[in-house]
């Protein structure tokens, strides 16, 4: 009988070679002859070159070149980045240059790059190269950058707003001109970088005996750098391949393609010779994209039960000098505030701002964290103003059960109608509040109060669109060695999607992980590719590999019919084997099977077959798949040093059918650890001049081993209708209900003080400022 | 350009006698001149803990040192973690069964940290083991995996002890 793959706790095919040293990262990545570079990078916010001498640079011993625009100029048919998704809602375009040429718009901007013999000559000689700025006025707060009077991110550009658009449905005016009660927020929330613990990469090499140039990058999205040098460089598509090594973590700003990923390959082609680019750190913090600010103001309209009647207001969002990704993120934080309740009518106005710094672009999550955030800090509010228990304000408005599948009135970035597909919200809300402890948690809390401990409980509740198509192709193939190949556009970046395309593939050849070879981000494998974002890889590209994996099923048993000379319901694959399934050793080897069709000069092949046994398919989904989730957090504040220790955290999380708990529970707890941070210790500051003044990550907090706590998943499992798998997406969702459950339970536990929390991250200071804050009022209202 | 001195190191049970400059540092000359490329440089500033090796059987993050100062000193990377081509050390297991690595980049720094400890404190409590990688960064696990792991891979060490 064969064993199944898909559901169960399979071990992992990426370990054996991560474990004992044997990955194959970018910067693992050689070639004989392999030259090093070193990019020069502005060091100012906004400054005009007036002129690049690189004639010390080159006088190095060990230099071999240093490369400027205008070496780069006529090999560039189109010498910008244009990779901003299309949207109406744009009102300048932009794009990013390779190398700056006569403005800088934020630190960090690459202006030159120096090839030598090993990086430290290359920076040596990078900090040789002499340019002339003239320093401008540089902007970094997205709010004052979009006041009239305000100084431009770009020289001689019109203003600093890049888009605008509105996210609404239904009759907000009306909904709040009736409302009994109104609550107004104003939030600040930020996030920092993606901060993956390998940098990103990219080595280039030209083969001028085949006309083709191969780019090794540590993108999630190997296909669209493909594409985007072809266009850049003019090229025919079969002269650039890109392959996408192990990546170690991708978390969003390695799906952007970046002027580094041009600059390698042209010195390559200009030095006619292998070279090497890896970041590092330090050019993380100012030359990979992050998220950063957004502004919200937002106000939600109830009746006198609580239930919500309206929700309206305005975000601006910091979008970074340049358009990196596009108008997605706040898309994605607009679009998600109403998405777990029922909210009658919605609008919110989004603009976003150009700043003097690095380009913004999604990190896990992608906007939606914020969006979640906002809605649930408003919930909060209401449930303070009108005296009702947080989780009742929240039950009387999630999206009930029986709903499903339920059409929100709110159109996708793409246009599509957004469909809350699956689930049932209210009672993932009570499996969380029943772990955590909720109802008795008063008296614990009480108790705790009595000795001078401050605790609280927080909760919120999450709907995170997932699956983003249209599709993602799988090739999946049996060859003559009797091992599967699943070759797919795809992208693995530490997810596991190796393995999970392999569970399911295996699912349909007798459960046998080993005999299965997995080829993901290797543009010459496959024609088409979307890559790894928006948790969409097991639902877009998981499908893809199933019905391929039916139908090479299919033709596999086939051919055994035919060879064996039984009928096909007799046959099942089993340990590399088609077999008789009542005798066992009639039986053809997979390799066997696969040699029968790869043909012989003169002979037929087996009666009516179609040469190979190879099957491709792009399962094609533009709606997305809505997994959904709550989270609750317990905390102390300790009210002398303002520091927030997390007691408790549960999540509960549905992400339809799910593939391998191990591999699922992992993504939940990895997201929530980084949701954790980005409440509590997250934070990529900003002088007044731009310059960036958390630049080592002694200075930016990730969150460590002894600041995470034991996170408890929950699970429920709601097929989704929208694949064959039925699945969702994971890899961000647990990020989303950290920030909200973590401010409200530091708010619950501070509210013998009414500290009020309108913003994340909060940082102990921070905390300690809003005991004192609030202490003050208290003292102003009543002196004695 | 820059000076060298000649060096002579072991690594994983491996003599080297080499030439090096003077200013590479041990992550870099393991990494870059002698092909191993297991041990992983996240910061090279000494935060993240990615590149630690054991240098003379103490933890020590191969990035803030210079290759000249291992000369005449045992090193272990990744690498010579495993007892052989074919089987992994228990701790290797039991991160695998446990989930203790996603991307695996951090993994080679995790795997030497813990070598240290469990030698140290072969039988840690769940808090032992959360400060003793506390000085390695992991994005992708939420730790959760790798602190279990160390727990099981002190018992499977325990019973491997107590067998023999």
């Amino acid at each position: 009988m064969s064993l199944r793959t898909f559901g169960n706790r399979v071990g992992r095919i990426e370990d054996p070679a991560l474990l004992t040293g044997k990955g194959r990262f970018i910067d693992d990545i050689k070639w004989p002859e392999l030259a090093h570079a070193a990019f020069v990078r502005s060091p100012f916010g906004h400054a005009a070159i007036t002129a690049i001498d690189t004639s010390a640079a080159l006088e190095v011993p060990g230099v071999f070149a240093v490369y400027t625009a205008a070496d780069f100029a006529p090999l560039l048919k189109i010498d910008r980045l244009i990779v901003g998704l299309p949207s109406p809602a744009y009102r300048q375009d932009v794009n990013r240059p390779v190398l700056a040429k006569d403005e800088v718009v934020h630190v960090g901007e690459p202006v030159a790059i120096v090839i030598a013999k090993n990086r430290y000559i290359a920076e040596d000689a990078a900090a040789l190269v002499n340019v002339d700025y003239e320093i401008l006025p540089a902007i970094g707060d997205a709010r004052a950058a979009l006041e009239k009077a305000s100084p431009t991110v770009h020289r001689g550009a019109p203003h600093n707003l890049l888009a605008e658009f509105d996210v609404a449905y239904g009759d907000v005016a009306r909904a709040f001109a009736g409302a009994p009660h109104v609550f107004r927020e104003t939030l600040w929330q930020h996030r920092g970088g993606g901060h993956s613990l390998e940098c990103r990469g990219a080595v280039a090499r030209y083969d001028a005996n085949e006309e083709r140039l191969t780019l090794f990058s540590s993108t999630q999205t190997p296909h669209t750098a493909m594409r985007l040098l072809c266009d850049m460089l003019g090229w025919d598509e079969h002269r650039v391949r890109v392959i996408t090594p192990d990546v170690g973590g991708g978390f969003g700003p390695k799906l952007i393609f970046y002027p580094e990923d041009v600059a390698v390959p042209l010195a390559a082609i200009l030095l006619q010779r292998p070279v090497k680019w890896v970041e590092d750190r330090r050019e993380h913090f100012v030359a990979t994209t992050q998220e950063r600010d957004q502004f919200w103001d937002v106000e939600i309209a109830v009746d006198s039960e609580a239930r919500i009647l309206g929700v309206r207001g305005t975000l601006i969002h910091e979008h970074g000098a340049y358009t990196a990704r596009g108008v997605n993120l706040p898309y994605e934080s607009a679009q998600t505030v109403t998405l777990a309740y029922e909210v009658p009518a919605y609008h919110l106005g989004v603009k976003l701002a150009l700043t003097n710094k690095v380009p913004v672009t999604p990190v896990r999550g992608a906007g939606q964290p914020q969006g979640a955030f906002a809605m649930e800090r408003l919930l909060d509010r209401v449930a303070r103003e009108l005296r009702i228990d947080r989780a009742e304000v929240r039950r009387r408005n999630l999206v009930a059960a029986e709903k499903m599948p339920y059409a929100k009135p709110l159109k996708s970035r793409g246009g599509m109608q957004v469909v809350l597909d699956s689930g049932n919200y209210p009672e993932m809300q009570r499996m969380v509040l029943d772990a955590v402890g909720w109802d008795d948690f008063r008296a614990r809390q009480l108790a705790a109060r009595a000795s001078g401990r401050y605790i609280g409980l927080g909760l919120a509740n999450f709907v995170k669109g997932t699956g983003r198509g249209p599709f993602e192709p799988v090739t999946v193939r049996l060859g003559p060695s009797g091992k599967i190949h699943i070759m797919t556009g795809a992208a693995a970046m530490g997810q596991s999607t190796k393995t999970m395309l392999a569970q399911i593939v295996a699912d349909q050849f007798g459960g046998a992980m080993d005999n299965i070879v997995v080829t993901a981000g290797d543009t010459a494998v496959i024609p088409m590719g979307m890559g790894g974002f928006n948790s969409r890889q097991a639902v877009m590209a998981g499908s893809s590999a199933h019905l391929a994996a039916v139908k090479l099923r299919e033709k596999t048993i086939a051919i055994g019919a035919k060879l064996l000379n039984v009928s096909i319901d007799e046959l099942d694959i089993d340990a590399g084997f088609v077999h008789v399934r009542a005798r066992p050793k009639i039986a053809a080897s997979l390799g066997d099977i696969a040699r029968s069709v790869a043909g012989i000069p003169g002979l037929a092949l087996p009666g009516g077959i179609a040469p190979g046994l190879e099957t491709s398919e792009a399962f094609v989904r533009d709606e997305m798949a809505f997994a959904n989730g709550a989270g609750a957090a317990e905390v102390e504040v300790d009210t002398e040093t303002g520091e927030v220790v997390i007691r408790k955290f549960v999540i509960a999380h549905d992400c339809g059918r799910v593939i391998n708990p191990m591999i699922v529970d992992g993504q939940i707890i990895g997201a929530a650890a980084h949701g954790i941070g980005n409440a509590l210790f997250e934070w990529m500051g900003f002088d007044a001049d731009c310059q960036p003044i958390t630049a080592t990550l002694a200075d930016y907090i990730l969150i460590t081993s002894t600041e995470t706590p034991h996170i408890e998943v929950l699970h429920m499992e709601s097929p989704s209708p929208l694949n064959p798998l039925g699945v969702k997406g994971v890899g961000e969702c647990g990020v989303m209900p950290s920030a909200p459950a973590i401010m409200s339970a530091i708010e619950d536990a501070l509210s013998p003080f009414g500290v009020k929390i309108t913003r994340t991250p909060i940082m102990p200071s921070e905390i300690l400022a809003a005991i004192h804050a609030a202490r003050r009022e208290k003292l102003r209202a009543d002196p004695l | 350009m820059s000076e060298t001195r000649k060096i002579a190191v072991t690594i994983n049970g491996k003599r080297y006698e080499e030439e090096v400059e003077v200013r590479w540092t041990l992550a870099d000359f393991m990494r870059q001149q002698l092909g191993l490329t297991g041990t992983h440089l996240g910061c090279e500033h000494g935060v993240c803990g990615a590149c630690t090796i054991l240098f003379d059987g103490y933890s020590a993050r191969s990035c803030l040192m210079l290759a000249v100062q291992a000369d005449g000193h045992e090193i272990l990377t990744v690498e010579g973690i495993a007892p052989s081509e074919e089987q992994m050390h228990p701790l290797q297991e039991a991160f695998r069964d446990n989930h203790g690595l996603q991307c695996g980049f951090c993994t080679p720094g995790m795997l030497t940290t813990l070598l240290e400890f469990l030698r140290d404190n072969p039988d840690p409590t769940e808090q032992e083991v959360r400060i003793a990688i506390s000085g390695n960064l992991c994005r992708c696990t939420g730790y959760q995996g790798i602190v279990a792991a160390a727990l099981d891979a002190a018992q499977r060490l325990k019973a491997a002890k107590e067998a023999s």
